[in-house]
């Protein structure tokens, strides 16, 4: 059998506990602090702006802006030096919105600087675009709910979706503790999670389950660590590929990629753990035998 | 597992040099069409804007109440049945009552499928207005599908003016979508600042020539208007008669012109017969009177008639510079909107940081892939070598099938596309690492090659599955530059385990072969 064993078993217990408490504080994130929509989800205005005057600086931006009574504005640099992003939540009227703060910036500024980019979303479709984040979320889990539950028996279903829900979750609690902006790009990183993690339980459910029919006489606990030594150098070759990948669109891919491949980066990180330590401690405590599968190929 | 026929051979070269093609095809020009294929940039990739449109449908439906009403009236009066009380209210219902005598029959109109007042839809089994009966008070409201019906021919007219407009400002290759029932999608490639069009397609553009009212005693009743915002000479509102002597529909064209004589910018317009008649009518009795040219609701100038115009054709002046008069002839040439509308999502990026995305988007591939395919090669040596051809012939298929499809490129395409290549290695690891197992307790290695390929299958069915369920479910559920990340991470899984299947499986059977006798191969 395998050389080297690593006895991942014995601290089942410990990181089921270290992950109950960043689930507790994760949802508490989200409850009390919540998180920091873009404008896809919260409507408003965004503009990417480059000074290309030296005058131009962060706060002669902001007093600029602040003359215009757009209510709260927000301005941050992004990515280059000269570059910056600006937000408001000012609603009404779209069709010259944009063209009398040109004017206005011209006005106190001078000409420049350039509009690089300029999203503005309505309040009836920023309702819409959630709505549709959070359906195609639900609807990514409950697929991967039933395709789990057709290849495998219920307790591995079980085990799989908490693994699931435990990436998502802290995940999205990072991005609440950070104050990070979700908006599109950040529910497309969660369903690739959702994917990735899914698929990173299922290679390790997979052995085990025929590790089940193979020694029957080995107790559940000790076959799960069997199962993740055996899948493990799999485990960490797939894991760093996919982080090297995802690594390069996080430092080269530019800044409009930044928050889309840290959130995949993250999900990576817990998928790989909570199929270690959470899809398979479940099997554990579901007192999952060869008897669970054995029924199944009748 | 490991045999392959020599067709079988020949059909994975085949399709591997074809899809390259398609794939160099965006780099280089074919003069054949079938390769002259490119993949499509999103607008978050060459530039453009975005624009998406709402529809006012409340004065359409409105207008087709008022119109009802009045058909009603008419109707009922040739079947000698009197409407009492006919009004159209706040809440979109038409009311009216008649003599208890006529209820039943009134309704026996109202309901009869074949006389026309109330239309039937056979398709959706309803009526245009469904009724309600109280006593001898009928109450008409429109039903869902007539509703659906009316919005939907509104949608048609508005996307068809919208696509005048468009047209009319020459921009290249713009893409013009219904979205639901009141909704217009319009994608401007290459448009940086999409002010005008933005002012252009946010007017209704609903022309009409009135009387300025002197006294107040007029019979079609008047109203107080405003002129349209011009800073340079602000003139007092002014009170308008309703009577509308003629609209925009009459107009055949409209063109803006420098008059040669007052040295200023007018549209000049053509009017159509029925136009021409109305329009001489007018002006031939009103000399001396103020003809108001209102545009939805403003007035752009109210001149005083000063002879009668039976040519049917004139001009309006307004203080225009010559921008704003080529705008206003645009707007009267394609005609009204049925309804305002109005803005309610806009995306414009400007074309070179479409450009610098495009640069960082092929910098993190270029590194990304790199990274892989020394990893790779440190870690499995020959077999390295094996997985990334793969990798690459995977890369060339992608590119290739997304090009034969035409398909569009967003920057999140790009990472869809890079995350393919750290993801594609999984199948190949799986199986290496199966392999490996397998040679523990196999001394033939042909055998221990053949079982670790069937062993590892459901694992990596499994886990390509599982992306592509999340893949599938963002392009029906995702919106913009996000679909075009879900295709590419949907069409890599394909080229994936072709590329495994076929392309890496195959030379290692062949490495295998020649290197039969040799010991520890993986």
């Amino acid at each position: 059998m395998i050389k080297n064993k690593i006895q991942f078993n014995k601290y089942y217990k410990f990181f089921n506990l270290l992950s109950s408490v960043l689930v507790v504080i994760s949802l508490c994130l989200l409850i009390f602090k919540g998180l920091n929509f873009g404008v896809d989800f919260k409507g408003g205005t965004l503009i990417e702006l480059r000074a290309n005057d030296k005058q131009i600086t962060i706060s002669s931006l902001r007093s600029a802006f602040s003359n215009m009574n757009l209510g709260d504005v927000a301005i941050k640099k992004f990515g280059k030096d000269s570059d910056y992003l600006i937000k408001f939540e000012k609603k009404g009227n779209t069709k010259t919105l944009i063209q009398d703060i040109k004017n206005n910036l011209t006005k106190t500024l001078g000409s420049g600087y350039e509009f690089r980019r300029v999203e503005n979303v309505g309040p009836k479709v920023s309702a819409e675009l959630l709505k549709g984040g959070l359906i195609a979320i639900a609807a990514a889990l409950g697929a991967m709910l039933f395709y789990i539950w057709i290849r495998f028996e219920w307790q591995f279903s079980i085990g799989a979706i908490l693994a699931l829900f435990h990436d998502v979750i802290l995940t999205i609690g990072v991005f609440s503790l950070f104050s990070l902006e979700i908006n599109l790009s950040i529910v497309a990183a969660i369903l690739t999670i959702v994917g990735y993690s899914m698929n990173d339980t299922v290679v390790i459910f997979d052995r085990v389950r025929e590790n089940l029919k193979k020694f029957m006489d080995i107790k559940i606990f000790e076959l799960t660590n069997i199962s993740i030594n055996e899948t493990l150098s799999r485990t960490i070759i797939t894991s760093a590929t996919t982080l090297l990948a995802l690594l390069s669109i996080f430092i080269f891919g530019g800044e409009i990629l930044k928050g889309f491949s840290l959130a995949m980066i993250l999900g990576v990180v817990f998928g790989t753990y909570s199929s270690i330590y959470i899809a398979n401690p479940v099997l554990v405590y579901l007192k999952v035998s060869y008897k669970t599968v054995i029924k199944e190929d009748k | 597992m490991l045999y392959f026929s020599r067709t079988k051979i020949i059909t994975v070269i085949l399709i591997s040099i074809i899809f390259s093609f398609f794939t160099l095809s965006n780099f280089t020009k074919f003069d054949d069409n079938l390769f002259n294929k490119k993949i499509n940039l999103g607008l978050d990739l060459q530039g453009g804007s975005y624009l998406l449109l709402e529809i006012d449908n409340d004065p359409v439906v409105v207008k087709d109440l008022q119109n009802k009403a009045t058909l009603l009236k008419n109707y009922f009066k040739e079947k000698k049945i009197k409407l009492l009380n006919l009004k159209v209210s706040d809440e979109k219902i038409i009311s009216f009552n008649v003599d208890s005598n006529d209820v039943e029959n009134t309704n026996k109109f109202l309901e009869d499928k074949e006389e026309g007042i109330n239309p039937y839809y056979e398709k959706f089994k309803t009526y245009q207005y469904d009724i309600v009966l109280e006593g001898n008070k009928f109450e008409l409201k429109l039903s869902k599908y007539g509703l659906v019906l009316l919005k939907n021919s509104s949608l048609d007219q508005a996307i068809e003016i919208v696509r005048r407009r468009v047209d009319e400002i020459g921009t290249n290759e713009p893409n013009i979508l219904k979205r639901g029932n009141d909704r217009i999608l319009v994608e401007l490639p290459g448009l940086d600042d999409p002010m005008r069009i933005k002012n252009l397609l946010g007017k209704t553009a609903n022309l009409a020539f009135r009387f300025v009212s002197k006294s107040s005693e007029e019979t079609f009743g008047n109203e107080l208007l405003e002129f349209d915002e011009n800073p340079d000479d602000y003139e007092d509102p002014v009170f308008v008669s309703k009577r509308i002597i003629m609209s925009g529909e009459n107009l055949l064209d409209a063109q803006p012109r420098m008059d040669s004589e007052t040295n200023q910018t007018v549209v000049t317009f053509t009017l159509d017969r029925v136009g021409a008649k109305r329009f001489g009518k007018a002006t031939t009795t009103g000399i001396g009177k103020q003809l108001a040219i209102v545009l939805d609701g403003k007035i752009i100038s109210a001149p005083v008639i000063q002879d009668a115009i039976v040519s049917g054709s004139g001009q309006i002046t307004g203080g225009f510079t010559f921008q704003t008069a080529t705008d206003l002839a645009l707007l009267l040439r394609s005609g009204a909107l049925p309804a305002p509308m109005n803005i309610i999502e806009e995306r414009t990026v400007g074309p070179d940081l479409g450009e610098d995305s495009i640069k960082a988007g092929l910098m993190a591939l270029l590194i990304g892939f790199s990274l892989v395919i020394t990893f790779m090669l440190a870690k499995y040596k020959i077999f390295g070598l094996i997985a990334n051809t793969a990798l690459i012939l995977n890369l060339l298929l992608l590119i290739g099938i997304l090009t034969l499809f035409e398909a569009t490129l967003t920057l999140p395409g790009i990472a869809g596309i890079i995350l393919t290549v750290g993801m594609a290695v999984d199948a190949n690891v799986l199986i290496f690492e199966r392999i490996k197992e397998e040679k523990l307790n196999e001394k033939n290695q042909v055998i221990a090659f053949d079982t670790g390929y069937n062993k590892s299958k459901t694992a990596v069915l499994d886990a390509n599955i599982t992306t592509l369920i999340a893949a599938v479910i963002l392009f029906f559920l995702g919106s913009g530059p996000i679909k075009g990340f879900s295709v590419t991470l949907g069409v890599g899984i394909f080229t994936t385990l072709f590329s495994v299947y076929f392309i890496a499986r195959l030379l290692t059977s062949l490495y295998l072969m020649k290197n039969k006798n040799k010991e520890n191969l993986i």
